[in-house]
C-alpha cells in the first residue's frame, strides 16, 4: 500500500519533471535533421520559468473562464497522466480511472481551452477553438475505436491489465493491433497538433490551429498551458509504449530494482519515441485544414477495421 | 397506500388545473399555481424515491371504477414506475420551481397556467397506469395537455405549425401503441397488464409489437426519423414547459418502450437487439449533427435530446441484444446504463432549458447569433449553464460522463453474443456512440461560448441582467445534482438494482461497499471509475498549481486590449459567430448527411455591395419521408372528396355496399 502510493507520487513528478525534456529533445533532435543546431535540450524548462516569472496581460473582455481554464487544462491532463502506467503498473490510484476515462479527461481538458478560445472573443481565438473541436470530434472516437480493439483483446479496460496481457503469451502477431497502432499514432499526432495535422512552431496566423486557441495568453497562465500541452506529449507516447510495447515496465511487488529499471527503460522508450517523431515530422508536409478531417477519418476506419478483424482472426 | 397518495397527488394537480381556469386572470395565480405543483410535485417526488429505496413496500394494485366499464382503471406501483416517477417528479418539482420565478413574465398566463399541472398530471398517470385504457388515455392526456402549452404563444411565427405537426405525430404515436396493446390483448381482450403478462404473444407477433412500440413510443421521444416534431414543438412552449417536455416527456416515452418491451412482451429475439440499438445510434449521431447546425438556442437543445434519446435506446437495444442470449448480467449492464443515463438526461437537460430560459427572459433573443457576453451580465447562470454543458458531453466528473462509461462497457461485451451480425454491428454502434459524444462536446463548447463568451453581439445581450432567485435555485440545485450524480454514481446504480431485478433476472453487482466509492460494473480487473477521487485529483492538482504559482512565481496581472495578433477590431461582429463555429462540421459531415452547399456571391470589383454567403441545409428525413407521405396524403383527400357531393341515391348505395363487403369480410373470416 505505502509503496503504491509512493509509485503514484513518483508517477506524478516523473510525467511532470520528464514532460518538457521530452519536448526539448524533440525539438533539437527535428533541428539537427534540419542541419540546424537548435535550443539547447532545457530550453522548455527555462521557458516555462520565464513565462511563470512574467505578469498576465488579461484583454478586456476576459471573464472567470479565461483565467480558470489554464489551471483545469494542467490539472486535468496532469491527473490522466498520472494514471498512465509509464514506468510500473500497479499505481494506487489507477481503478480510478480506465483508459475511456483518461480520454474523456483530456476531452474535459480541450473543452475548457476551446471554451477559453472563444471567451475574449477575438477572430483567431474562435478559429482555433472551432477547428480543435473538429479535430477532436473525429480524434477521439477514432482513439475510442483503438481502446475498444486493445480492450476486447485483453478483457479490460484498465491501462494495467492490457499491459499486464499484451506481455503475456497469447498476444501474437494480430492484424488488428498494427492497424490499432497506426491509428493510434495518427489520433496522437492529431492530438498533440504536431506536423501534419498542426505545426507547434508556427506562427503564420491562419494555419494554427492549437496556438491560435491560446493567442490571447501571456504569463503564468501560458506557462499552464504549454505545461499541459507538453505533458499531453508524454501520455500519448506513454499510452503508446504502455499498450504496444509494455517490456521493461515493473510490476507491483518485484522490488526496488525492479522499479529503476523500469525506470530506464521508460527513459529509452520515450528516446525512441521522440526520435520516430521527429523523423516523421521532418519528413512530412503539414496539411491544408480540410485534409485533417480525411487523415482522422483513415484513423477512425482504420479503428473500427481493428475492431471487427478482431472477430474474423479469432475464429481463424 | 404510496400508490394512494400518488394518485392523490395526481388529483390534486388537476384540481391545480381546474381551479386555475378560474383564477388565471389575478395576480397572485402564477405563484399560487407554481407554488402548488413545487409542493405536490415534491411530495410524490419524496415518496417514489421511498418507494424506490424500499422496494418492499411496492406492488400495490388499485382497481378504480372509472374508465372502461368491464375493465375498470388499473393502478400499480411497481420499481420500475417508480423509478421513473422519480425522474419525472423530479424534473417537474424543478420545473415549478423556475415557473415561480419565470412564469412572472408570462404574458398570456391564462393559457399557461391551468395546463401545466394537467401536464404533470398525464405524466404520473401514465407512469401509474397498469391496464391499457387508462395508459392511452394517460398519454393522450399528457399529449393533448402538452400541446395545449405548445400553443400558448400561438400567435408567433412558427408556432402553430409547431402544433400541428405534433399533433399529427403525436396522433400518429398512439395509433401505433393502440395497435400495440391490440396485439398484446390478443384475442381474448385482457386490456390489464397483469393478464398481458401471463399471456405473451408468439414471436412473429411480438415482433410487430416491438416495431409498434419504436414507433409510438419512439415518435414520442423522438427516434430518427420520427423525430421531426420534437426540435420545432419542444422550444415553442415556455421554457419551462421546454425543460419538461425535453428533460422529462421524452422520458414518459422511454418509460412506455420499456413497459411494453420488456415487461411486458416476454422474452425478446435477437434481431431485436440488432435494430433497436442501430435505430439508437443513428438517432444519436443525426440529433447532434442536426443540433451543431442549429443557431436558436432552445432549438439547439431539442435536437440535442433527440441525441440523447439515442443514446439511451442503443443502452435498452444492447439490453435487449443480451437478453435474447441468455446473459442477464450484461444485460443488466446495459438496461443500468440506460436507466441512468435517462436520470442523468433529465437533469441535465432541464438544466440547460431553464439556462436558455433565463437568456430568453433577459434578452427577449434565442438566437445565439444575437447573443455573447453573456457571462459578464448574468455570472450565475452562466454557472449553471456551463455545469450543464460539460454534464451532457459527457465530460468526467459529471455525471453524463458515468452512463456513457457504463454503455461503452457493455458495448465492451458484445464479442460474447453468439450472433455475427450482432458481433460486426455493435462495434459500429460503439464508433456511433462515440463520434456522438464528441459532437456532443463541439456542439457545447459552441453553445455555451457562442451565447455566454467573448463580447455582446446585440445591445440587448450587452444589457442583460441577472435572473430572478427563483430561476437561480432551480438551477443550482440541478446543477449540484449533475455533479453528485457524477461523483457517487454507486449510490444511483444500487437505486436502480430493484428496477433491473425483476426486468433481466439480475443486478449489477452492489456498488456502495467498494473502497472509495469506486463503480465496478463486471469486474475489479475489467474496469473501473472513480468519479470521486478523480473530482478530488483534478481539484487538488489545480490547486497545488494555483498556490505553487502564486506563492513563488509571478501573480501580477494587468488588463489591456486584446491581442488578436496585431489587428483586434473593436465591432463585435468581427468574433467568430455560432454559424463560423460548425463551419468546418458541416463541410467534414453537413455534405454527406445534410447535401450541403454553400454558394458564394462576391462582387465584381468596384462594387461596393457587401459579399454573401448562402448556406442551404437539406433535412433528408423530411424531404424523402415527409414530404411525399404528405403530398399522398392530400392526393387522397382530393380523390376523397368527390364523396362528399354524392346524390342520396349515391350514398345509400355505398352504404349498402360497405355492409355487404363487411358481412363478406366476416363470412370469409369464420
Amino acid at each position: 500500500m505505502i509503496l503504491e502510493a509512493i509509485v503514484q507520487l513518483g508517477q506524478m513528478i516523473v510525467v511532470l519533471a520528464l514532460a518538457p525534456l521530452l519536448a526539448g529533445y524533440v525539438r533539437t533532435l527535428k533541428a539537427r535533421l534540419l542541419g540546424r543546431r537548435g535550443p539547447p535540450l532545457l530550453q522548455p524548462y527555462r521557458d516555462l520559468l520565464r513565462l511563470l516569472r512574467k505578469e498576465v496581460v488579461l484583454a478586456h473582455g476576459a471573464s472567470w473562464v479565461f483565467r480558470v481554464a489554464p489551471y483545469l487544462v494542467f490539472a486535468t491532463t496532469w491527473v490522466a497522466a498520472a494514471l498512465v502506467p509509464t514506468f510500473a503498473t500497479g499505481l494506487l490510484f489507477s481503478y480510478a480511472a480506465d483508459v475511456i476515462a483518461i480520454v474523456a479527461l483530456l476531452g474535459s481538458a480541450r473543452f475548457m481551452l476551446a471554451l477559453a478560445g472563444l471567451d475574449v472573443g477575438t477572430s483567431f481565438g474562435g478559429i482555433g477553438s472551432s477547428r480543435e473541436m473538429m479535430i477532436a470530434s473525429l480524434a477521439e472516437p477514432a482513439m475510442l475505436m483503438v481502446v475498444f480493439t486493445l480492450s476486447l483483446l485483453a478483457g479490460s479496460t484498465q491501462l494495467s491489465s492490457i499491459a499486464a496481457f499484451m506481455q503475456g503469451p497469447d498476444v501474437g502477431l494480430r492484424v488488428s493491433l498494427a492497424l490499432a497502432l497506426v491509428a493510434l499514432v495518427m489520433v496522437a499526432i492529431a492530438e498533440n497538433a504536431r506536423i501534419p495535422v498542426d505545426n507547434p512552431a508556427t506562427h503564420l496566423e491562419l494555419t494554427m490551429v492549437h496556438e491560435a486557441m491560446i493567442l490571447e495568453y501571456s504569463g503564468r497562465h501560458l506557462a499552464l498551458i504549454e505545461a499541459a500541452s507538453f505533458v499531453k506529449l508524454l501520455l500519448y507516447v506513454s499510452v503508446i509504449a504502455c499498450a504496444f510495447a509494455p517490456w521493461g515496465i515493473a510490476v507491483a511487488g518485484q522490488g526496488f530494482a525492479a522499479y529503476l529499471l523500469g525506470l530506464a527503460v521508460y527513459a529509452v522508450k520515450l528516446a525512441a519515441g521522440g526520435l520516430l517523431l521527429a523523423v516523421f515530422e521532418t519528413a512530412i508536409a503539414k496539411m491544408r485544414v480540410f485534409r485533417v478531417p480525411d487523415f482522422l477519418g483513415a484513423a477512425l476506419m482504420l479503428g473500427l477495421l481493428a475492431t471487427l478483424l478482431l472477430f474474423v482472426s479469432r475464429v481463424a | 397506500m404510496v400508490l394512494e397518495g400518488l394518485l392523490w397527488c395526481v388529483a390534486a394537480l388537476l384540481g391545480t388545473g381546474a381551479a386555475a381556469v378560474a383564477v388565471a386572470r389575478r395576480r397572485t395565480a402564477t405563484a399560487l399555481v407554481y407554488g402548488i405543483s413545487l409542493c405536490v410535485t415534491t411530495a410524490a417526488f419524496l415518496a417514489a424515491v421511498a418507494s424506490l429505496l424500499a422496494p418492499a413496500s411496492l406492488g400495490g394494485t388499485l382497481t378504480l371504477p372509472i374508465g372502461l366499464p368491464w375493465l375498470g382503471a388499473h393502478f400499480r406501483l411497481d420499481p420500475l414506475a417508480a423509478f421513473f416517477l422519480v425522474v419525472v417528479n423530479l424534473g417537474a418539482a424543478a420545473a415549478s420551481l423556475f415557473g415561480l420565478g419565470y412564469g412572472r413574465h408570462e404574458e398570456s398566463p391564462g393559457r399557461v397556467l391551468p395546463f401545466f399541472p394537467a401536464f404533470l398530471a398525464g405524466m404520473n398517470l401514465v407512469l401509474l397506469a397498469a391496464d391499457a385504457f387508462t395508459f392511452l388515455f394517460a398519454w393522450e392526456f399528457m399529449s393533448l395537455s402538452s400541446w395545449a402549452l405548445v400553443m400558448a404563444h400561438h400567435r408567433r411565427p412558427g408556432n402553430a405549425a409547431a402544433g400541428y405537426l405534433y399533433l399529427l405525430m403525436a396522433s400518429l404515436g398512439t395509433l401505433a401503441l393502440v395497435l400495440a396493446f391490440g396485439l398484446l390483448a390478443g384475442p381474448s381482450g385482457g386490456y390489464a397488464f397483469e393478464a398481458m403478462r401471463q399471456a405473451p404473444p408468439a414471436a412473429t407477433v411480438a415482433g410487430v409489437v416491438l416495431v409498434l412500440a419504436l414507433i409510438g413510443a419512439g415518435s414520442k421521444a423522438g427516434l430518427v426519423p420520427l423525430h421531426v416534431w420534437l426540435p420545432l414543438a419542444h422550444p415553442a412552449a415556455p421554457s419551462h414547459v421546454s425543460a419538461l417536455m425535453s428533460g422529462v416527456m421524452t422520458k414518459v416515452a422511454v418509460y412506455g418502450f420499456v413497459r411494453i418491451v420488456f415487461d411486458l412482451l416476454g422474452p425478446p429475439s435477437w434481431w431485436w437487439g440488432a435494430l433497436v440499438p442501430l435505430l439508437g445510434g443513428v438517432t444519436a449521431v443525426m440529433g447532434v449533427l442536426y443540433a451543431l447546425m442549429e443557431h436558436d438556442l432552445k432549438r439547439l437543445l431539442a435536437y440535442h435530446t433527440v441525441e440523447n434519446i439515442g443514446i439511451i435506446f442503443i443502452g435498452l437495444g444492447l439490453a435487449l441484444a443480451f437478453e435474447a442470449n441468455a446473459m442477464p448480467a450484461a444485460a443488466a449492464l446495459a438496461l443500468t446504463a440506460a436507466l441512468l443515463h435517462v436520470f442523468n438526461h433529465s437533469v441535465f437537460k432541464s438544466l440547460l432549458f431553464f439556462g436558455a430560459g433565463a437568456v430568453l427572459g433577459a434578452t427577449g433573443e434565442r438566437d445565439m447569433e444575437r447573443l455573447g457576453g453573456l457571462i459578464h451580465r448574468m455570472p450565475l447562470t452562466a454557472f449553471a449553464f456551463l455545469v450543464g454543458c460539460a454534464a451532457i458531453s459527457a465530460l468526467p466528473p459529471f455525471n453524463g460522463f458515468v452512463s456513457e462509461w457504463l454503455t461503452f462497457q457493455a458495448i465492451l461485451l458484445s464479442p460474447a453474443l453468439p450472433q455475427w451480425l450482432l458481433k460486426f454491428l455493435v462495434p459500429a454502434v460503439g464508433a456511433l456512440l462515440a463520434l456522438s459524444a464528441a459532437l456532443a462536446a463541439a456542439c457545447f463548447v459552441k453553445a455555451f461560448g457562442i451565447t455566454f463568451l467573448g463580447r455582446a453581439r446585440t445591445p440587448a445581450a450587452g444589457e442583460a441582467a441577472e435572473t430572478d432567485r427563483w430561476s437561480l435555485a432551480a438551477m443550482f440545485a440541478l446543477a449540484a445534482l449533475c455533479l453528485l450524480a457524477g461523483i457517487l454514481p454507486g449510490y444511483f446504480i444500487d437505486a436502480l438494482a430493484p428496477v433491473i431485478q425483476p426486468l433481466t433476472g439480475t443486478n449489477l453487482p452492489r456498488q456502495n461497499e467498494l473502497d472509495w466509492l469506486t463503480i465496478v460494473p463486471v469486474a475489479q480487473s475489467r474496469s473501473s471509475y472513480n468519479g470521486l477521487l478523480l473530482c478530488l485529483f483534478i481539484a487538488l492538482a489545480a490547486g497545488l498549481g494555483a498556490e505553487v504559482i502564486h506563492r513563488w512565481a509571478s501573480s501580477a496581472s494587468r488588463r489591456s486590449a486584446a491581442w488578436d495578433c496585431g489587428f483586434p477590431d473593436a465591432s463585435p461582429a468581427t468574433q467568430y459567430t455560432a454559424g463560423s463555429f460548425s463551419q468546418p462540421i458541416r463541410r467534414v459531415f453537413g455534405t454527406v448527411v445534410f447535401r450541403a452547399s454553400e454558394e458564394v456571391h462576391i462582387p465584381a470589383p468596384g462594387d461596393a455591395r457587401p459579399a454573401r454567403l448562402h448556406v442551404r441545409l437539406r433535412d433528408v428525413p423530411w424531404d424523402t419521408l415527409y414530404l411525399p407521405a404528405a403530398g399522398l396524403v392530400s392526393y387522397a383527400a382530393d380523390r376523397l372528396n368527390r364523396l362528399q357531393f354524392l346524390t342520396i341515391r349515391g350514398y345509400l348505395t355505398l352504404v349498402f355496399g360497405a355492409l355487404v363487403a363487411l358481412l363478406m369480410v366476416l363470412s370469409v373470416w369464420q
